[in-house]
């Protein structure tokens, strides 16, 4: 089989020869601050950045040409490994796109359990990007106190799914299985004493002059750039746009939910960094509405041939254990087509684009994430401004190398 | 089994012109260029436009003045061994419509290449480098055009379905 190698590089952006006064700095891929693997090629003039360069790939896993070689039921663990510190948001964002593919309907117990759990992602994603972020300031302390708050979040998930990260519990069809008896309790009593716990890191940080003079002004982007360079999420609201999923183009229930959209017009890291504190508390109140007005049924849609049987029902039930092996061992067509679903992941827009052939297999499966479009935007940001802000930039768009590389 | 059948399917373009005579993007392109509108679907919900190869930046363009102004990602579907080898999923999203509409572009094997629509928005700069890298699909008028996710001195192009997935390399 013959490959053709590819178009010859068109052009090198840095490092083309930078004048005598510039140098060419890398920063990574082992660099502390940059989350990952993150290499940033750094063209500066003293400590001013002339042009900065992404360097990106060297988490590479070719996640989507693995989903080609699995059953539907089967790529949903892949799921959790793109983005490993929002699991649920990925299960969420492929499980709507094969149910769409399916014209699979939900319950709506599932629908709102799903909900509660996408928020708790949102809270522990956001709590994982405070105390990093604050860490890379400087500002070491608050980190050990998201962590304790963020270890909750992880015992809840691993009380409903025996997993603390990567948590596959949303399947396609619902959920994997009931959540525990005393789980709405438990959720009930972290997120009774969780908006002190957001006031405790605002009293650590928003104060404290260093920190603001660390970020405020620092990495302005405008609201035209960041729809130009398809940036979503938090960084795209702290710019001006008004604009949600969870509002704007409902799933999952949300639009039986009452929340606000923080915006801010502001544009820089500190604005950015108001607004994920303000989407946490928003978070909160979805959480306590979803406690409030849980609906009863059941978790998994009425499609045999689809969602695995209940334990009990496939050691008691000859047609559950038949609908059981089958769907193990040979998975379920999907009726041709494609879909392309988009949520609000705790990073941005995320979406799941799935063609189906109408076989059990998927035949393509593209995740668009929501970072990787951020990344192209740090340049515009950090252009022209010191080396020190580079840290201060990429800490506050919240990247996450694994859905980056994928 | 429930399911629900809201969702009605559209399969071709006299139907979709018929049920979406209002439709801002369908207006805008064939107020532009009707010809450059060769197919139309609509299914589970969402719009597909395919558009002819050379007009894929020209349409880009149109659309965005129509309201479609956030582009969310391009990305390719290889239907080897069948002709012409390569789909192009544009999805664009309105922020003042709230919708989303796909277009799509066919391309043949022997010498793909379509014009890059960076131009028109520059956050297509990286999922453009993405296809080009993962399944040899050029953009003429890209500013970098280089392999994002592999090595540089990478031979041939993981995502296309002819690539082998075992054995030696």
């Amino acid at each position: 089989m013959a490959f053709d190698v590819g178009t010859p590089i068109l052009e090198v952006p840095v490092a083309e020869g930078p004048s005598d006064q510039h140098m060419v700095l890398n920063m990574g891929p082992q660099h502390p601050s940059t989350h990952g693997v993150l290499r940033l090629v750094l063209e500066i003039d003293g400590e001013i950045v002339v042009r900065l360069y992404p360097e990106i790939g060297y988490l590479h896993t070719g996640i989507e040409k693995t989903c080609e070689a699995k059953f539907y039921q089967q790529v949903v663990p892949l799921t959790d490994r793109v983005d490993y510190l929002s699991p649920m948001a990925n299960n969420l964002c492929y499980c709507l796109a094969v149910e769409r593919l399916l014209d699979l309907e939900i319950p709506e117990k599932a629908q709102w359990i799903r909900v509660l759990l996408s928020e708790l992602t949102r809270l522990n994603s956001h709590l994982v990007w405070l105390g990093t972020h604050a860490m890379d300031i400087g500002a070491l302390t608050v980190f050990l106190y998201t962590f304790r708050e963020r270890e909750d979040i992880l015992r809840i998930f691993e009380m409903v799914s025996g997993q603390r990260m990567m948590t596959s519990y949303f399947r396609i069809g619902g959920l994997s299985m009931e959540p525990p008896l005393d789980f709405f309790d438990r959720v009930r009593s972290f997120i009774s004493t969780f908006p002190e716990k957001i006031d405790e890191y605002s009293n650590l940080l928003t104060g404290n002059p260093i920190f603001a003079n660390r970020l405020k002004g620092v990495g302005y982007l405008s609201a035209a750039d960041a729809v130009a360079l398809a940036v979503t999420g938090p960084p795209m609201r702290a710019s001006g746009i008004d604009f949600d999923l969870r509002r704007d183009m409902p799933y999952s229930s949300y639009e039986k939910f009452d929340f606000k959209v923080p915006v801010s017009t502001d544009g820089d890291c500190w604005a950015r960094y108001r607004l994920r504190f303000e989407e946490m508390r928003e978070s909160v109140k979805i959480i306590e509405q979803a406690l409030a007005g849980m609906p009863e049924g059941p978790v998994k849609a009425n499609a045999p041939k689809i969602v695995l049987p209940d334990r009990e029902q496939m050691k008691t039930q000859m047609e559950s254990l038949i609908h059981h092996f089958k769907i193990v061992t040979e998975g379920f067509a999907v009726p041709a087509g494609e879909v392309y679903q988009g949520i609000e992941s705790p990073r941005g827009q995320m979406g799941y684009y799935v063609v189906s052939d109408g076989t059990a297999k998927p035949y393509r499966v593209h995740m668009r994430n929501p970072t990787y479009a951020t990344l192209q935007s740090l340049e515009t940001m950090c252009k022209g401004r010191m080396l020190a802000d580079v840290v201060a930039v990429v800490g506050s768009i919240d990247i996450v190398l694994g859905e980056i590389d994928r | 089994m429930t399911t629900h059948k809201t969702q009605i399917t559209l399969p071709d373009k006299s139907s979709v012109l018929e049920a979406f005579p209002d439709h801002p993007a369908l207006k805008a392109i064939l107020a532009w260029k009707p010809e450059a509108l060769t197919d139309a679907r609509f299914d589970r919900g969402e719009l597909t436009i395919t558009i002819a190869q050379d007009d894929i930046r020209a349409a880009a363009a149109t659309v965005q003045s129509a309201g479609y102004n956030a582009f969310q990602d391009v990305t390719a579907v290889d239907w080897y061994p069948s002709t012409p080898r390569f789909q192009l999923s544009y999805h664009i999203v309105s922020h003042s419509l709230k919708e989303l509409i796909r277009l799509r572009v066919l391309v043949d094997e022997a010498d793909p290449s379509v014009e890059s629509i960076t131009p028109v928005w520059p956050g297509a700069n990286y999922y453009e480098r993405e296809v080009f890298d993962l399944f040899g699909i050029r953009f003429e008028g890209h500013p970098n055009l280089r392999r994002i996710m592999m090595p540089d001195d990478w031979q041939g192009h993981p995502l296309r379905k002819d690539y082998p997935v075992e054995g030696y390399r």
